[in-house]
């Protein structure tokens, strides 16, 4: 479903990926770890077409992502849930879920529209009263399932989740990571995790990727996350400062 | 010597680059501007926003500066026109002031300061927190959708604001003059309205759509363009303002010259 093939990409002086190479399969829910600054909000910018890697190949639906003439269709196949949501300030809840709905290709009328976010909604476990809220009168946890439900209106193929749990306590994290495995699960969605968040990894992921300097260090099934014999994987789970992942102290 | 001569040019060729570099970004984005003011689709309940955020909004701060600015125009007339028994002038100086110069100069001036620092706030602040990123993954073009609608507004507003800047400027030359200058209330109004041309309104109506684009576009082009966190948001505003006001001013002198120097 999307193939990543020798991918690079720098800032300046700064080299931030070097030959990432990733494969999730359609309907697979992958989860990338890695340290800050390893690249990974970076990869899925660069599938998003966000920003354009230097060189290498990215490939959606066996499709070359530069190749994509139709630029509407080629994001309507996608949703993406904001490590800060993201939600439009100026709008109230029903219309930041139902923004792809309101205008483009996927318009329906206002109503139609208002049914779907409120249905979203209470998917993701809010009720219909938050609805004509603007996101400033709503909690953390509830931006977060305000930004989860706009990601999966248009119930989109594929769904990129940025750090989803990131700023949420750990009984809210449990709930987001619950919903996301429910929602990918019975959406057939392919979905992509960024996360450091190991418990989210383990609720989350069929497959787990690791990302080092920019690069794909492993790449295997969760259940063998703990079984794996590569250094930096497991200094990465164990949270350990000693191994070979440098760490400033 | 030879290091101190390379480093001092270096430093006007960096600087040179800089601003070169700058000037062909500006005019790619304002020709993308352009471009998607002009091409579907039309965001109405965002142009409709800017519009009375833009217009309607800065009707009180524009009233105030026009008013102030037009009485003490009047006392500063009467006062250097009684030197040479020229006191009598004061109606069509304050007119032609006003709606050559004064009107559309103050008025571009404060929106630059109101509208221009509010765009470029408020878009920064939506790349900070992804939301422009949000708004290309769910297919909306942040041009079209942030940048046309308000510089629309400020091409269409900010003339009808100036128009009632130089209206209120114009009154308040009349109150200082009819109140504490006893000059008598008709006589002042039908000198006003005698001495304006055409050419005197409609070069303020033309200054002020060229100041509500320049005003607006900076708002969006550094908010667009803003850096990472509090800071870059600060750093945007404030260059935009500045940006937005030489920009205003340097236009008003080839505006005037392009009306009036013949």
């Amino acid at each position: 479903m999307i193939t990543l093939e020798n991918i690079h990409k720098s800032f300046g002086s700064k080299q931030i990926l070097r030959g990432l190479d990733l494969d999730v399969k359609q309907g697979e829910s992958c989860v990338i770890i890695g340290g800050s600054g390893t690249g990974k909000s970076v990869t899925l910018k660069c599938i998003l077409g966000l920003i354009t890697p230097d060189s290498g190949s990215i490939k959606v639906a066996e499709e070359e992502i530069t190749q994509t003439g139709d630029r509407d269709a080629f994001l309507a196949q996608f949703g993406m849930l904001f490590q800060g949501a993201a939600l439009f300030d100026s709008l109230p809840v029903w219309q930041n879920v139902a923004f792809r709905l309101l205008r483009g290709s996927l318009k329906k009328s206002k109503d139609e529209a208002r049914e779907i976010a409120i249905e979203k909604l209470r998917r993701v476990g809010l009720s219909a009263d938050v609805a004509d809220q603007l996101p400033g009168e709503l909690s953390g946890g509830m931006q977060k399932r305000v930004g989860l439900a706009r990601a999966i209106a248009a119930d989109p193929k594929i769904i990129f989740f940025d750090e989803p749990t990131t700023g949420l306590d750990p009984i809210m994290s449990g709930v987001i990571n619950d919903l996301i495995r429910e929602i990918v699960t019975e959406m057939g969605a392919t979905a992509l995790t960024i996360t450091h968040d190991m418990t989210s990894v383990r609720a989350i992921a069929d497959k787990v990727a690791m990302l080092h300097r920019g690069k794909l260090r492993w790449h295997g099934d969760v259940k063998d996350l703990d079984h794996a014999d590569d250094p930096y994987l497991t200094q990465f789970i164990s949270g350990s400062p000693e191994g070979p992942i440098e760490t400033l102290r | 010597m030879i290091k101190f001569l390379n480093h001092f040019l270096g430093s006007i060729g960096a600087a040179a680059l800089s601003f070169s570099a700058m000037v062909g970004r500006v005019s790619i984005f304002t020709a993308q501007t352009l471009r998607h003011m002009f091409t579907p689709p039309v965001y109405g309940r965002e142009l409709l926003i800017s519009l009375m955020n833009i217009g309607y909004l800065s009707l009180p701060v524009v009233g105030l500066t026009s008013l102030f600015t037009g009485g003490a125009l009047a006392l500063q007339i009467y006062a250097g026109g009684s030197r040479f028994s020229a006191e009598a002038v004061v109606p069509q100086i304050v007119a032609i002031g006003m709606v050559r110069e004064l009107g559309p100069v103050l008025v571009g001036l404060m929106i630059a300061a109101r509208v221009t620092a509010s765009v470029a706030a408020e878009i920064a602040t939506m790349k900070v927190t992804e939301q422009i990123d949000a708004l290309v993954t769910l297919s909306t073009h942040p041009m079209k959708y942030l940048t046309a609608p308000r510089v629309w507004a400020g091409l269409l507003t900010v003339p009808f604001l100036v128009a009632v800047g130089d209206i209120i400027g114009i009154m308040g030359g009349w109150l200082v003059s009819t109140q504490s200058l006893d000059f008598n209330s008709a006589t002042y109004l039908r000198n006003t309205i005698n001495f304006l041309q055409a050419a005197d309104i409609i070069s303020s109506l033309v200054k002020g759509a060229v100041f509500g684009f320049i005003a607006t576009l900076m708002g969006c082009y550094y908010g667009m363009n803003s850096g990472r966190g509090a800071q870059g948001v600060g750093q945007a505003t404030k260059a935009s303002v500045v940006s937005a006001a030489i920009l205003i001013l340097a236009a008003n002198f080839l505006l005037t010259q392009a009306f009036f120097a013949a």
